[in-house]
Formats: C-alpha cells, structure tokens, sequence
C-alpha cells in the first residue's frame, strides 16, 4: 500500500440493519483521490446500501465516516453534496417531465430565486464540452436515451462540484460504446484530482475502470486488492465464495418431436412497425435454441406472440402440433408454455404479493392448491418451501414480499414458478440478464436441466458467452427476419456478429471463411 | 342585449372568483403530491366562519383572514395524516369535507343571535362590494370585468402570479419535482415532507379566501350548503386545467358562465324546469371534463404530477 497519499474518504466499522436484514456488517472502506475503486458482490451483498449511507439516504447503525481525515456526520442528501459525494444511482435520480438544465439545478440553494436558465445552460455546455458528455440543456428526460440520462446524471454531479463521484451499477444499462465513453470520463475525472466508487457485479469492468478493488459478501467485506494483482476468475470466487464453472457442463443434444413451431410470423410492435417479417422457427424437445440479435430486432415480439401476449397478422404458430395462433395467454399456459420475460419486474411477479403467493401464481387454478375455490394456505406454504428450498431462493420468509428480493432471488423465484409449471416449451428471455455469477450460474443450469428432462427451451439472449454455452442451436435476429442458423458447436462470435448486423448466413460464410469455403448444418 | 350580456359577464366573474382561488389552491396542493379531497369541507368551514366573523365583529379584513386560517387548519389536518401518518390520501380528503360539512352546518346554528334562536341564517352582515374602477368600468361589456369586488380583483393578480411562481422560479421548480418524483427530490436534497406540508398548507388558505368569497361577496350571507357542491367542481377543474394555474380561469368561467346563464333564464322566467337549469352547470362541467381530458391525453404529454396520491418515506422501497 501506498503511505503518502492520504484516503480523501474513509468509512469505518458501517453497519447497517434492515428489518430481518443485515445488510452491511462492520465494512471498512479507503478512497485515494485520482483513483477508481470498485466495489464487487453478488445481487445483495450490500453495495448499494453501503453508498446509500455515504450518498445520507441511510443512516447507519454503526461505524464512522472521514472525509480528508475529519469524522462527519451525513444526515441527508444535502450533507452529502456539501461534502463533495455525489452519486449516481442505478435508477437514475431524474424528473422525467423537466428539462436537463432544471434537473441539474434541483434543490440546490446558491440558485437565485428566479433562475437564469440562459446563464446555467452555457455552465452546463461548458462542463459538457470539457468531459465530452453530450447533453442537451433544454432537452426533455424522457425524450432522452438510457445512455444519455446517465451523461445527465453524471454532469449533474459535477455541476454539483462533487469530488467523490459514487456509481451504481452503471454500465447495466449501456453499450459497449457507451462503456468505454464512461471509462474515458473517469480517467479524466481522476486525472484531476477526483475519486470514484464503482459498484458492479461484473469482472471484466473492475479490471477495465479500476484501481482498486473491494470484495463484498453477504454484507461483509472480505477482500480489498490492488486491481492489477488480481484476475477475473479469483474476483470471481471471492465473490460467490467458491469455484465458478464459466462453462457449463452438458451431453450433446438429442433432440426429438417438434414441440414448438413458428411459421411466417408477421406481427407489428407498439407503435405500428413491422417488427416481426414471415419469421419461421421450430423448437424440438429435448433441444435448446438460442435467438442471437441486437436487442429491438424483433425478439421481444417472438416471445409475446408465442406466449399469446402479442397478436400475429399472418402465419401460424404451433404447440405439440396444435395450431396455438392468437389464443390467449392462459390457453397456452394450458397447452405448456412457461415464460421468463423480459422485464422480471413488470411482468414477472407481483412486487406487493408474498413470494410464496408469486411462486403459486400459476399452480393455484388446480388441485391440491385449491380445494373447491377456496385457497388453501397450508398447501399454499408447503409448496412454496419445497420451491425455495430446491431453487434455493433467498428470502428471510416465504410471507417476504418480492419486492424486497434481490434481482437474482426475484429471477429465481419467477424460474421455480415456470419451471414447476413447464410442460414442454420454455421461453426464456434474457433470463440471465444483471444477475451476478452465482445467479447466472444457477438459472443457466436449470435450462440445460430442463432440457435434458425432454422440454423444447427457446433462449433469447444477448450474451453470446451465454448463447454459445448453454444453446444447442442459435438462430440469428435481424429487423424481424432470420439471417440464417447455427450450431453452436461451431459458431464463431465473429460470424455471429457479422449475422447480428444483417449479413445473411452464406454471404457471412464467403466473408469469414473466403468464397471456396462450404459448410452446411 | 348588451346590458343584459355584460351582466351576465359579471354574474360570470363573481361566480368563478371561489372557485379560482379554490382550484390553484388545490393545483399547488396536488402539485406536491398531495390529493387533499376535503375542499368541499374547507370551504363550507371558511364560508360560516368569514360571515359569522363579519356578522359579529363587522370587520370584512378579520372575517377573511379568519377564513384562511380555518382552511390552513384543517389542510393542516390532512397534511398530518397523509404526510406525516402516512394515512390513505383519499380516505382523508373524504374525512375532511364529511367532518367540515357537519361543523359548518352545526356552527351555522349556534353563532347566530339570540334573537334568530343563536342562527346565522337569515343574517346579513357587511359584504364585500363592488368597486367600479375609473373610466374602465364604463366600457362597454368589458366594464363588467372593472366592476367588481375587491376579492375578485385579486384574483386578477394571483392567476399570473401563481402560474410564474410555479413555471419560473425555483421554488416552483422544487415544488413540480417534488411531487413528480419524491426520491428525486430527495436524493437532490429537498426536504420532501417540509415541501408538502408548506403547500398543502398553502392550497388550505387560498381554498379559504375562495369560502370567504362566497359568504361575504356572491351570495352575502348563511345558508346551509352554500357551497352548492363547488368543492367538487374544484377537484374536476384541476384536472381540466391539467395542473396549471394560468388555466383554472377557464374552468371557472365555464362554470360560473353557465350558471350565470342558467339564472338569468331562471330569473327571465322560462319554461324549462329550474332542475334542469341548476343542473346544468355541473353536467356542462363534467362532459368538457371529459372530452377535454380525452383530448390531452392524446396530443400532449401531460398529466397528473406522477407522485399524486403516494406518500414518501426514505429508506421505503
């Protein structure tokens, strides 16, 4: 450790309690200025709740906070922002129906009592132009992009004359474009003097932002290194505690009957586009077929048409050779469609209802659940404890409301519920997405598990790792149409991504291969 | 013609005044974040309190400020329950306006004089009267709008004072945001419970200058119910001024327009059942409501302020 540079922000012995939780337990922190720090954990670890209490929207149990080397006391937001802290968090702090400059100027109180939003714009501009973050003043948040909302946010806290800029989870949402603009921001932030804390659950980013790295489980912290002395795979099992498989261990497919079939699918999105163009596939039992593609060509339309959510214009779709076509959602819940969506949060559970309520969501139109129409609670809680036990979702009860979950024991207990309920094809979209590794790890292999049980799996990712591990086959996405297929044995992520920008199978094939090169699948 | 329509005109004005002061008071409220449902209550508690107050004392300047101060009590009340006990906003509105409603109906039959068997009914006391303004009062038809009461003027100032406050200062700025997104605000470092007791509060008095009008300027005196309902009104016109004070003079002149009408054709003598007429007002109101409403929520991107109706608390997920 480097002795002459003094910490600009030390937290001593943080402790924090929630009802049934203990969320940080005694976690000791050091920022140096000019230097990046990750903060790495799985979902709930205590990241979040750590900076919380740093950005005063919590306030800790126990334990001390130094800035510069002097103990204060963060009360409020405010306390904060006087002390240079400024954090982006991983929902972004933003009034969807102002402008960017109004914003940047919310509750600050050196603004005069009749703003001049002429005078902030050109403040703001200047900042913008120094960083390189592109922002509009007089735009509206919600005519903005994910990626230049969070440029907002981070503007808005250097308008705010914060030192110590705290990230939440903040290339969840972003390209890889857009990460490495981040990154670029950062080491310009630190070239001058200023510190960040990063927090992620992602290996690759520690090594690519930081300088130094702090391993939290279970609300403790277990480890502080110097980024560069350390690598992905030991982050990674500091993290979870245990040796992570980054491959997945499976037998070579066999797949059987067709179980699932599309066939010339059009269908529209929400604002009247073509989103889906005669787009054919079919799902054997047995096999698992990944859909590769940019997200918004069309995947999320796939999903909705099979399981009834989203109405099909032309074509057929088929399940167990009955023509399923534009029946609704419970028809073909009936006929043995389980459904992982997209958006876990929105349609995946009830947030306000109890995990056991969510994981019978399905099963309690029948027997033994419901006896005579009438709920039976006893069988209600039975079942949910075999489910938690086996998906070993973790819940400090069964009577916990979702909400309260972390995002991997969210995902967890929407896979419990599916998969209980799965009687043939699974569609599964995006199932691994802002999960850490442990999580990750877990829903992967129930897929393959499902799998190997006999069921038809369609996997929507854009993970290509994922697709390439856990798929049998991989169909490429593009503008609503099929650019071909691939085994996954074979597939090579250069030939995936040339398909992925719309270059059809056979010209990709001459391009990656040379034109004498024939392959076939 | 041109008498009878500048004095429907000013039968207009007068009778939008309570329902203006009532309706930005409630803008502000709900601006917050803050659903106060209890107006109906408020007013008719300010309207028995400014008339007793001027019955007993005489003093026009007492009996409004009285008004207020009742109508910044019981939005004090609501704050209380919804913001500090978290209490369901709606249930709390409803409180308010069935308690206020009673008080004032109970009050109006106890502070009267001896002599009325202790009634307020039936009473007269000063009123506010109108006021020509000098040579503006002389032009045709817009004279009307320069002969007025003094409380009527006022409200000539608020509506631009009340829009700027709102869209230009940053007080307005913490105001919107506040009850656009609590967490926002929060984590910007307003003090979120503070920012909607204060205009909760605030949307109370302007709800009791509104009562005190009609006690003391349109309809001079007591009666049971004098409110006719227009606490409602005012909950319908703040969605039809879609949350912007510039806009609650529309409503009200709808409202008091066709209620100035409708009286003048009760006073013509028409055929038309006087049912129909006094009905006519509030059907008026709620079918522009809605046509209205169904035409914004199509062309703009306007609403209700997102938080309405919620309470906050740090560290709640």
């Amino acid at each position: 450790m480097e002795t002459e540079k003094k910490p600009i922000l030390e937290m001593r012995g943080i402790t924090k309690r929630f009802p049934g939780v203990v969320a940080n337990d005694h976690v000791d922190l050091e920022l140096f200025p000019g230097e990046v720090l990750a903060l790495l954990g799985e979902n709930g670890a205590g990241k979040s709740s750590l900076m919380n209490v740093l950005a005063g929207l919590y306030r800790p149990d126990e334990g001390a906070i130094f800035i510069r080397g002097e103990k204060v006391q963060i009360d409020s937001p405010r306390d904060a922002r006087n002390l240079g802290i400024g954090m982006v968090h991983q929902n972004f702090m933003v009034v969807d129906t102002m402008t960017v400059a109004e914003n940047i100027i919310l509750g600050l109180t050196e603004v005069s009592m009749i703003p001049d939003m002429g005078k902030i714009s050109d403040r703001i501009r200047e900042i913008s132009s120094h960083y390189n973050l592109k922002v509009d003043p007089s735009a509206y948040i919600w005519q903005l992009g994910v990626g230049e909302q969070q440029r907002v946010e981070i503007l808005k806290q250097i308008y705010r004359g914060a030192e110590i800029l705290i990230l939440d989870e903040p290339t969840a949402v972003l390209t890889p474009q857009e990460s490495e603009e981040l990154n670029n921001i950062l080491r310009q932030m630190t070239s001058e003097g200023k510190a960040a804390i990063f927090i992620t659950h992602k290996m690759e980013e520690v090594i690519a932002f930081s300088d130094w790295v702090r391993v939290l489980q279970h609300g403790k912290l277990v480890t502080v290194k110097r980024t560069s002395e350390t690598n992905p795979q030991e982050l990674a099992r500091l993290m979870v505690g245990r040796e992570v498989l980054f491959r997945i261990d499976k037998a070579p497919a066999e797949p059987k009957d067709v179980i699932l079939e599309v066939e010339n699918v059009d269908a529209n999105d929400e604002k009247g586009m073509p989103a889906l163009k005669g787009f054919s596939l079919q799902v054997r039992q047995g096999e698992i077929v990944g859909i590769a593609g940019v997200a918004g060509n069309g995947q999320r339309e796939l999903t909705e048409v099979i399981t009834g959510l989203h109405p099909v214009l032309n074509g057929s779709i088929k399940i167990n050779g009955k023509d399923m076509t534009n029946r609704s959602p419970l028809a073909i819940i009936r006929s043995g469609v389980s459904h992982i969506p997209s958006d876990r949060i929105a349609m995946g559970v009830v947030g306000d209802m109890s995990v056991a309520n969510n994981l019978v969501m399905k099963g309690y139109r029948r027997k033994p659940i419901t006896h005579g129409g009438l709920l039976d609670p006893r069988r209600i809680l039975d079942f949910a404890r075999r489910m938690i036990d086996s998906f070993k979702i973790a819940t400090p009860t069964p009577d916990t409301h979702v909400k309260f979950l972390s995002g991997g024991n969210i995902q967890k207990t929407i896979l419990a519920r599916e998969i209980d309920s799965c009687g043939g094809v699974l569609v599964a979209a995006y199932p691994s997405r802002g999960l850490d590794v442990g999580a990750t790890e877990a829903v992967r292999n129930e897929m393959v598990r499902q799998r190997d049980k006999g069921s038809g799996v369609l996997l929507v990712s854009e993970d290509l790792d994922e697709l390439l591990s856990v798929a049998d086959r991989i169909v490429v996405m593009f503008e609503g149409q099929s650019m071909g297929e691939l085994s996954s044995a074979d597939a090579e992520v250069e030939m995936l991504g040339l398909m992925m920008s719309g270059v059809s199978k056979k010209k990709a094939e001459k391009e990656y291969y040379g034109s004498d090169h024939a392959t076939g699948v | 013609m041109i008498p009878l329509i500048t004095s429907i005109i000013a039968i207009t004005l007068s009778a939008g005044t309570s329902l203006v002061y009532a309706t930005i008071g409630e803008i502000y409220t709900e601006r917050s974040g803050i659903l106060n449902l209890g107006i109906e209550g408020m007013m008719l508690m300010s309207a028995v309190t400014a008339f007793a107050t001027a019955f007993h004392t005489g003093s026009l300047l007492l009996a409004v400020l009285l008004a207020m101060l009742v109508g910044m009590l019981l939005a004090l009340i609501h704050a209380f329950l919804s913001i500090t006990m978290r209490a369901n906003q709606v249930v709390s509105g409803l409180s308010i306006t069935l308690f206020g409603t009673g008080l004032a109906s109970f009050l109006g039959q106890r502070l009267g004089p001896e002599s009325n068997g202790f009634n307020l009914s039936g009473m007269s006391a000063v009123k506010f009267n109108r006021l020509q303004i000098e040579g503006l009062g002389d032009i045709p038809l817009l004279g009307a709008v320069f002969n007025q009461d003094p409380l009527t003027y006022l409200v000539y100032l608020l509506i631009p004072v009340a829009w700027y406050f709102m869209y230009k200062t940053k007080f307005g700025l913490n105001l919107r945001s506040v009850g656009e997104n609590p967490q926002t605000s929060d984590a910007m470092g307003l003090n979120v419970t503070k920012i909607r007791y204060l205009y909760t509060i605030f949307g109370g008095m302007l709800v009791g200058i509104g009562g005190a009008h009609l006690s003391l300027a349109y309809t001079p005196g007591w009666t049971e119910n004098i409110t006719g309902g227009r606490g409602w009104i005012v909950i319908a016109l703040v969605i039809f001024s879609m949350w912007n004070p510039s806009r609650a003079i529309l409503g009200a002149i709808l409202f008091g327009g066709i209620n100035a009408v409708q009286f003048r054709l009760q006073a013509s003598g028409t055929d038309i059942p006087s049912a129909y007429l006094n009905m006519a007002p509030y059907v008026a109101t709620i079918l522009v409501l809605v046509l209205v409403t169904v035409w914004e929520s199509h062309n703009r991107k306007v609403g209700p302020p997102a938080a309405l109706g919620t309470s906050y608390m740090r560290e709640d997920k």
